[in-house]
């Protein structure tokens, strides 16, 4: 036996406790790794900065050379997904950062600007009033009146506000493999070809797969995938490569926004945290960190995101649980299954021969 | 000023729309997913009544995609696994049973079964990989975590052991024979030893009998597959009964009647556990349920039932005839491979809809919620119970 085991957590050594599920402080320790392991290390994806450029979808293919897929996966297909600018369309054996785009809108209950044709709510004074809104007072009337001639093309970008009743905006995202503390995916490779990093990240050793595909259905984010016509499963490394070697992973390498941010999963956490309040401080109450909570299903993830509304509208399951959690229990039935079948013919064997 | 509201909200209300009322732009919300629904149209029992056993509900997700990825196991390559892997577990049952209570008609079929039905096992397993060369790899580690290690692992001694007593039962046939002994000049010499080596390697093949016919259900439901990791305390009942279905009732057509009385009795107890166990995964698990009674899942679901339920009904009344024996078991073979079939049709279904990984998580998350709700603080409880439910409503 090699002091590092491809095996996870799972039930050996003496002490039982959160080697399924919760938290573990010393992920890379439980996976044998000596004491003098590197720090864990992590993703913070930041997504009320980020800006959608795909600059880590890119330098992640071009890193890792990942074939072209379409938004289904399919190798070497080029095709639009009908769905705004992501062409991309999901995690997958090819993409291992897959930018999500969420377009929307909501009403708003603001002074409401005039329709009309510019320059009609001027009075005979020369100075504009708002119908609508006449309790504003002088100068955010004149601002109004100045919104009111932009109103008509309906929509300013850059501020998000849109002529009428209505605010627009778009949720940019960054999606990524969680590198879980309970990694699903790690635990049902039957082969060891998945293993836990002395970074505590989780990767896929593509000289070992046999390409069982249990890892596929085992991820509770649908990330890692099959490449069909080469019968492997492919996932996020976390640039395993470049970490060796002192560098941080293409895609936060690139990232023109600190969206992306790479570092000690220690330090990232309290970054979160500062960021976390600075925007509520800010007013923006749908923030959120997702992945953060090393009591959630999987134990926390090293890589984790700031979020502007709820999980399931970036594509993120809302409450995952790594499946392994509850796999004592199903032991125990198929043991009790398993017993029933020996008893049961054995007492369909009891009486007279000849029956 | 809240006079100028649009007025779709109550007025002096803020909207308690969670993420402060942002939802999708645009006309149609493609944050819902377009549901397929052909109502009425003619097929199997004419529409689907069990589609309205769980309200709609609503959800958001991402353009409707799913959230979780589908298994990549191939159909029906997989799900036929599952069957022959439970008739041929239960048959190494009954096989060892029989050699030793003087049915050696009743040994000698079972024992065919069960070695016929584990070899086809392993060539499908091996099929199944996208790597088949690589096959041995499985044998590498051993691992309790992953089902399909424990699985290697009950497999590989199952299949041996299974084969071996089934080749030394082909021993017994004088042509055979003759043609081993031009292989392996040696075999004269031992055939004093071949009952014993046989009943050896039967007992040992028992072993693994029982594991082999439900380790698959664990398989299965140690994944994040809605409709398979939900009855995960149930399926490896599910799988048992139908494993003793298939076996007795393989054994039983294949077995004079005055030897098979025990694999007809097993065949019946197996019907029993299987659809009381069933009756569970399809019945008690809210929406999760839901794909075991919708398309081809649905279907496969009905037929196994009908098939199982006839079957067993001929097996009681008519297994003691040759015929009846006959027509009950091949109907309990089929039922076995639809349960498995549609079983694994559910948990696809599953799998692709989004509503199906979101809603039961929302659930748990309101759940937990209104549990800490409850201990602390009642009306922040209340505040957080209010946002959650609005997520979910019905």
């Amino acid at each position: 036996m090699t002091a590092v085991s491809s095996a996870s957590p799972g039930l050996e050594g003496p002490d039982a406790k959160n080697r399924l599920f919760g938290p573990l402080p010393d992920v890379q320790g439980e996976a044998g790794y000596a004491e003098d392991h590197p720090a864990r290390v992590g993703f913070f994806t930041d997504t009320s900065v980020c800006i959608g450029c795909k600059a880590c979808e890119v330098a992640c293919k071009e890193w890792n050379t990942l074939p072209m897929d379409d938004s289904h996966g399919k190798r070497d297909a080029m095709g639009m997904s009908g769905m705004s600018y992501d062409n991309t369309g999901m995690l997958g054996a090819n993409s291992w950062r897959h930018v999500a785009f969420i377009e929307q809108s909501r009403a708003v209950d603001l002074p409401m600007p005039s329709f009309g044709r510019p320059g009609d709510d001027r009075k005979d004074t020369g100075l504009p009033v708002n119908p609508v809104a006449p309790q504003a007072d002088g100068p955010l009337n004149a601002q109004t009146s100045v919104l009111n001639a932009e109103a008509l093309t309906e929509y300013d970008p850059q501020t998000g506000q849109s002529g009428g009743d209505k605010q627009i905006r778009w949720l940019m995202s960054s999606d990524v493999c969680k590198h879980c503390t309970h990694a699903g995916c790690l635990d049902v490779c039957p082969t060891g070809a998945l293993f836990r990093t002395e970074f505590g990240t989780v990767v896929v050793q593509g000289d070992i797969c046999n390409g069982c595909g249990y890892c596929v259905p085992a991820c509770p984010y649908g990330v890692i995938d099959k490449r069909e016509d080469d019968g492997r499963v492919f996932k996020c490394t976390m640039c395993y490569d470049r970490l060796t070697d002192g560098l941080q992973p293409a895609c936060a390498t690139a990232c023109p926004t600190q969206s992306i941010q790479f570092g000690d999963l220690d330090e990232l956490q309290a970054r979160a945290d500062a960021r976390l309040a600075t925007l509520k401080e800010q007013g923006v109450e749908s923030a959120r960190l997702y992945g953060r909570d090393e009591n959630d299903g999987v134990g926390g993830n090293s890589a984790f995101f700031l979020l502007l509304d709820e999980p399931e509208v970036y594509g993120l399951p809302p409450d995952p649980i790594v499946t392994t959690r509850d796999l004592p229990a199903m032991w125990k039935a198929a043991a009790t299954g398993a017993a029933m079948i020996v008893g049961i013919i054995g007492s369909a064997f009891l009486g007279r021969r000849r029956s | 000023m809240s006079e100028q509201s649009t007025g779709n909200e109550p007025a002096g209300k803020a909207p308690v729309t969670p993420g402060a009322g942002w939802h999708r732009a645009g006309g149609e919300d493609l944050t819902r997913p377009r549901r397929k629904r052909r109502k009425g149209g003619g097929g199997w029992g004419g529409g689907n009544r069990e589609a309205a056993m769980v309200p709609e509900a609503e959800f958001s997700s991402y353009y409707g995609r799913q959230i979780i990825k589908t298994p990549t196991w191939k159909n029906p390559e997989v799900p036929i696994y599952f069957f022959l892997g439970g008739a041929a577990g239960t048959s190494s049952v009954i096989a060892a049973l029989a050699e030793f209570t003087d049915r050696p008609k009743l040994a000698r079929n079972a024992e065919y079964v069960a070695g016929a039905g584990a070899l086809a096992s392993v060539v499908l397993l091996i099929d199944d990989l996208g790597r088949p060369e690589r096959f041995l790899h499985m044998l590498r580690v051993f691992k309790v975590t992953s089902p399909l290690s424990v699985g290697s692992y009950i497999l590989s001694p199952f299949s041996a052991l299974t084969s071996a007593a089934a080749a030394f039962r082909l021993l017994d046939l004088k042509p055979v024979m003759g043609l081993g002994t031009k292989v392996l000049p040696f075999l004269p010499k031992i055939a004093g030893s071949i009952p014993v080596l046989r009943k050896a390697s039967a007992v040992g093949a028992a072993a693994f009998g029982g594991p082999m016919a439900t380790y698959t259900a664990v398989l299965i439901a140690n994944t994040a597959v809605p409709s398979w990791h939900a009855p995960y305390d149930e399926l490896p009942f599910v799988f048992a009964g139908s494993a003793m279905a298939a076996g007795g009732g393989i054994t039983m057509a294949l077995t004079p009647v005055d030897e098979a009385g025990p694999a007809r009795k097993a065949a019946l107890a197996g019907v029993a556990l299987e659809l009381a166990a069933m009756h569970k995964v399809e019945n008690g698990h809210g929406i999760v349920s839901e794909p075991y009674h919708l398309g081809k899942a649905g279907k496969l679901m009905k037929a196994a039932k009908a098939a199982t339920v006839s079957g067993a009904a001929i097996t009681a009344l008519l297994g003691r005839k040759r015929a009846g024996a006959v027509a009950g078991g091949v109907l309990l073979a089929a039922g076995s491979l639809f349960t498995r079939m549609g079983v694994f049709e559910a948990g696809m279904a599953s799998a692709k809809d989004p509503k199906y990984t979101v809603i039961p998580q929302r659930e748990r998350i309101a759940a937990r919620e209104a549990g800490r709700g409850a201990t602390t603080d009642g009306t922040e409880g209340n505040a957080v119970d209010a946002g959650e439910a609005s997520t979910i409503t019905r």
